[in-house]
């Protein structure tokens, strides 16, 4: 077990890595940040001094050499836009996207694995067709036009919720979150649904798929023939078995969703990560960008580990292996 | 402006709807006026000298000021400097405002302003060029608590102008402030109408009224700029009433919000001219061939009558009217109508396909040639479009042009490595002069020449008059110097003017708000009407 965590780290430590040289040579190869946000006004001099000043004129060897040695003492470099160290950025806004993200998640789990379980046990009923088409739709539509008609229905027409933004937060052990509050779960709610339309549907349909495997099963009709009614069945036979697939794809998606709600966030203006890669990668602003990413790597293996986790509380035969 | 209660989102009665206006009504009588905007830029830093972006000084300008002003129309007016005037040709005296303060209660005087104009070149790590404003600058001179003369390298007319991109910070407060310091507010003391309430990054700034300022008292007690880059998102803001005012009303929107009577918008022409840099300095520019694609004896952009067929075989008014759906006037001049050293008699190539053809054949070119025109798809109003249209039009007089368009960061980093020969740009400045120095003035790293002229056209007639200009100290000899330096280099078709940008701002209908040619967006020049 040990020998595979060390290996796991190994691996790990090496995506970071290459990720953060194909990062830095990829910005690199675009063009000069400076070009951007200077002044237009500036003449070569003063665009020169600007270059150097960010170290910018050095070659790119020698950068990402000074960025490695920044991130082995823990520096993972300072924004150009904004003179602020890249992670604080980062850190600032992950609240609002973890907050985002968990609750799309939720919305999607609460809603997709009842109503996937639902059309799985009676495919033929009216219900079912009908969520069918509708988690068709869910994958269909785009986002951005999906969020945009939420605000035009709900927020202008209407005028229940507001358009963009984040609510009022309150500090949860110094954390600012808007989630406990009635005014940021109004604001909540409209990019939320919009974020949880797409994994909804998907986990619709792969609820659906592995309910309808599952009916076929021996063990399935073991049951039956034990006499078990047709709820016990469902919960003690079948929901265990389908569950393994299901969380390792919720797994993967959450990460998804955290490092990449972006389009989302943008039609919403909500102050997350997703927003800072956008802004960050207009301007070239290095530091922030491979920070992002190597924050985003650094979760997909967190989640990894957890989704790993799961699998051991949810399979005994995971459980059993593990102890021997 | 807010009232107090925002029942509006929630289902309610009629009746507790108009109990509610009647509150707001009586709240707002009694000067809890609240003014909420939509702004369209991301603002990287509270710090006004850190990065001179348009989104910074937007925020930055509600809090701090600047010794120079301008109105509305881009002409120079009085700010923290209530007079000025050339001592001699390389010296400047400013007489400050006497009895302004800061919000922290201190005096303004000379000495801030002193230390504010040393301070762009001794901020850490910072990409500003805001350096760029005082690189003119030999030393300045302390003469009184309200008098400071600034002495420059050579003599320099376009000083005023320079310094009123040069914000000036409370050097009690600033001396040893880092950015943190003015993103928590700490070191976000200056002179100006409003004071740093609360702000949270990428997401809004609060501020509140400035009791004391020294201006006309603004209608607003608290003023919230919110950060709504996504166009769709700021037009939906300001439709659902969340929103008093946005800047930049995306082109789609303008006529539906035009018909709302509820809202109204405000539109004027900005100081942004749109153009096309032609390469002039190669004899083999990349991306330009014979129709065949074989390379050509001569670089064609040379040639005058090929600079002016392809202007000519430009239609203006259509993409004014139909590309730009009526955000943009026909350009002719280097700068907008109504800047310092606008040349009002030169009016915009008509569109003449057939003379464009002429010129062409004249210039040996009967059957055209090949180019690739390169811009931005991010940057400018339509500006992608533009490009296609500009593309289609040149072909049809047998200029086969192909369209290369990225966003800003990707298409700026081809033309720095001079990998374009043919492409657009949009320029918003003060004066003629300025522009001129930047755009049409041969590169000069040493004088700081030249640094956006990408095609490197070189025309020393055109640059003598541009430098006698910016060396005079006389704004009526600069101005008709800087007009006719423009108007020969508009002549010589330095580069293609295109058009210059209108620029829109959507409010509530009982707003107003006179539009900025520099297409800045003030808390304070709101009013109710």
């Amino acid at each position: 077990m040990l020998s595979y965590a060390l290996r796991r780290l190994a691996w790990s430590a090496a995506t970071l890595f290459v990720m953060s040289l194909l990062v830095f040579a990829g910005v690199y190869a675009i063009g000069n940040p400076v070009d951007l946000l200077i002044n237009p006004q500036a003449d070569q001099a003063e665009i020169a001094r600007a270059t150097a000043l960010l170290g910018l004129d050095r070659p790119l060897w020698e950068q990402y050499w000074l960025f490695f040695r920044g991130v082995l003492g823990g520096n993972l470099g300072i924004s150009f836009a904004a003179s602020v160290p890249a992670i604080t950025l980062i850190l600032e806004r992950m609240p609002a996207t973890l907050e985002l993200a968990l609750t799309a998640m939720l919305i999607a789990i609460t809603l997709g694995i009842p109503l996937g379980l639902l059309s799985g046990l009676r495919p033929r009923s009216w219900l079912a067709r009908t969520i069918m088409v509708l988690s068709t739709l869910g994958f269909a539509l785009p986002t951005f036009w999906v969020g945009l008609m939420l605000i035009m229905v709900f927020s202008v027409q209407l005028g229940w919720l507001p358009t963009t933004g984040r609510g009022a937060t309150v500090d949860v052990f110094g954390i600012p979150l808007s989630i406990f509050t009635v005014d940021g779960l109004r604001h909540l709610l409209l990019p939320a649904t919009t974020l949880a339309l797409f994994k909804l549907a998907l986990l619709i349909r792969l609820t659906r798929a592995g309910t309808q495997d599952a009916m076929l099963q021996d063990y399935v009709r073991y049951a039956r023939a034990k006499g078990l009614s047709e709820r016990a069945v469902v919960q003690s036979h079948v929901l265990p078995n389908i569950l393994i697939p299901i969380v390792t794809v919720a797994g993967l998606e959450l990460g998804s969703l955290i490092a990449f709600a972006i389009v989302t966030e943008t039609v919403f203006a909500w102050p997350g990560m997703g927003k800072l890669l956008i802004d960050s990668i207009n301007v070239l602003d290095r530091p922030v960008i491979v920070a992002y990413l190597l924050a985003t790597v650094c979760l997909f293996i967190l989640i990894n580990l957890l989704v790993d986790l799961l699998y051991a509380v949810l399979d005994p035969r995971v459980r059993a292996r593990d102890t021997q | 402006m807010r009232y107090p209660c925002t029942m509006k989102h929630r289902p309610l009665t009629k009746h507790l709807r108009l109990l509610c206006a009647a509150l707001g009504l009586l709240a707002a009588g009694a000067g809890a006026a609240e003014l909420r905007i939509g702004l369209s830029g991301e603002v990287t830093s509270l710090d006004p000298q850190y990065l001179a972006a348009q989104p910074n000084l937007t925020v930055a300008r509600h809090v701090f000021e600047s010794l120079t002003d301008v109105d509305p129309q881009t002409r120079l007016i009085p700010g923290l400097a209530e007079r000025w005037r050339a001592i001699d040709a390389n010296t400047w005296e400013f007489n400050l405002r006497r009895g302004v303060k800061f919000h922290d209660g201190s005096p303004f005087t000379a000495d801030d302003v002193a230390f504010s104009l040393a301070r762009p070149l001794s901020i850490k790590g910072s990409p500003g060029g805001f350096a760029a404003y005082v690189r003119a600058v030999a030393s300045t001179t302390v003469v009184d608590a309200h008098t400071l003369r600034v002495k420059t390298k050579y003599p320099y007319g376009a000083l005023p102008e320079d310094l009123n991109s040069i914000l000036i910070v409370s050097k009690k407060h600033a001396q040893n402030a880092g950015p943190e310091d003015f993103d928590s507010g700490r070191a976000l003391v200056g002179t100006g109408p409003y004071k740093y309430l609360r702000y949270q990054r990428g997401d809004r700034l609060e501020l509140t009224r400035n009791e004391h300022w020294w201006g006309k008292t603004p209608a607003w007690n608290k003023v919230t700029l919110r950060i709504l880059p996504a166009d769709p998102s700021r037009t939906a803001a300001l439709l659902s009433g969340e929103l008093d005012a946005i800047e930049h009303v995306p082109s789609a929107d303008i006529k539906n919000i035009n018909k709302n009577n509820k809202l109204n918008v405000t539109q004027t022409t900005s100081w942004r001219t749109i153009l096309l840099h032609l390469d002039q300095y190669r004899s083999q520019p990349p991306g330009v061939s014979d129709v065949n694609g074989k390379p050509l004896p001569a670089n064609p952009f040379m040639d005058l009558r090929v600079r002016r067929a392809m202007s000519k075989a430009i239609n203006r008014s259509a993409i004014a009217e139909r590309v730009m759906e009526g955000l943009a006037v026909p350009a002719a001049n280097i700068v907008s109508p109504g800047v310092f050293g606008h040349n009002s008699a030169l009016k915009a190539e008509p569109y003449d396909p057939d003379g464009a053809k002429r010129l062409l054949s004249e210039a040996g070119y009967p059957n055209g040639f090949r180019v690739t025109l390169a811009g931005p798809n991010n940057r400018y109003i339509n500006d992608e479009q533009v490009l296609q249209t500009v593309a289609q039009l040149l072909t049809r007089v047998g200029i086969q042009t192909r369209v290369e368009a990225a966003p800003m960061s990707a298409f700026l980093g081809r033309v720095r490595k001079e990998e374009t020969s043919f492409a657009l740009l949009g320029w918003g400045s003060f004066a003629a002069d300025l522009s001129l120095r930047s755009l049409v003035a041969a590169p000069d790293t040493e004088k700081g020449y030249g640094a956006w002229n990408w095609g490197r056209y070189a025309n020393p007639k055109v640059e003598s008059l541009m430098e006698q200009a910016l060396g005079s100290v006389d704004r009526n000899k600069r101005e008709a110097l800087a007009r006719e330096a423009g108007t020969l280099a508009m002549q010589d078709l330095a580069f293609i003017p295109l058009h210059h940008q209108v620029v829109s701002w959507a409010m509530r209908a009982d707003l107003a708000y006179v539009p900025r040619t520099d297409e800045f967006t003030f808390a304070h020049h709101f009013t109710p009407r």
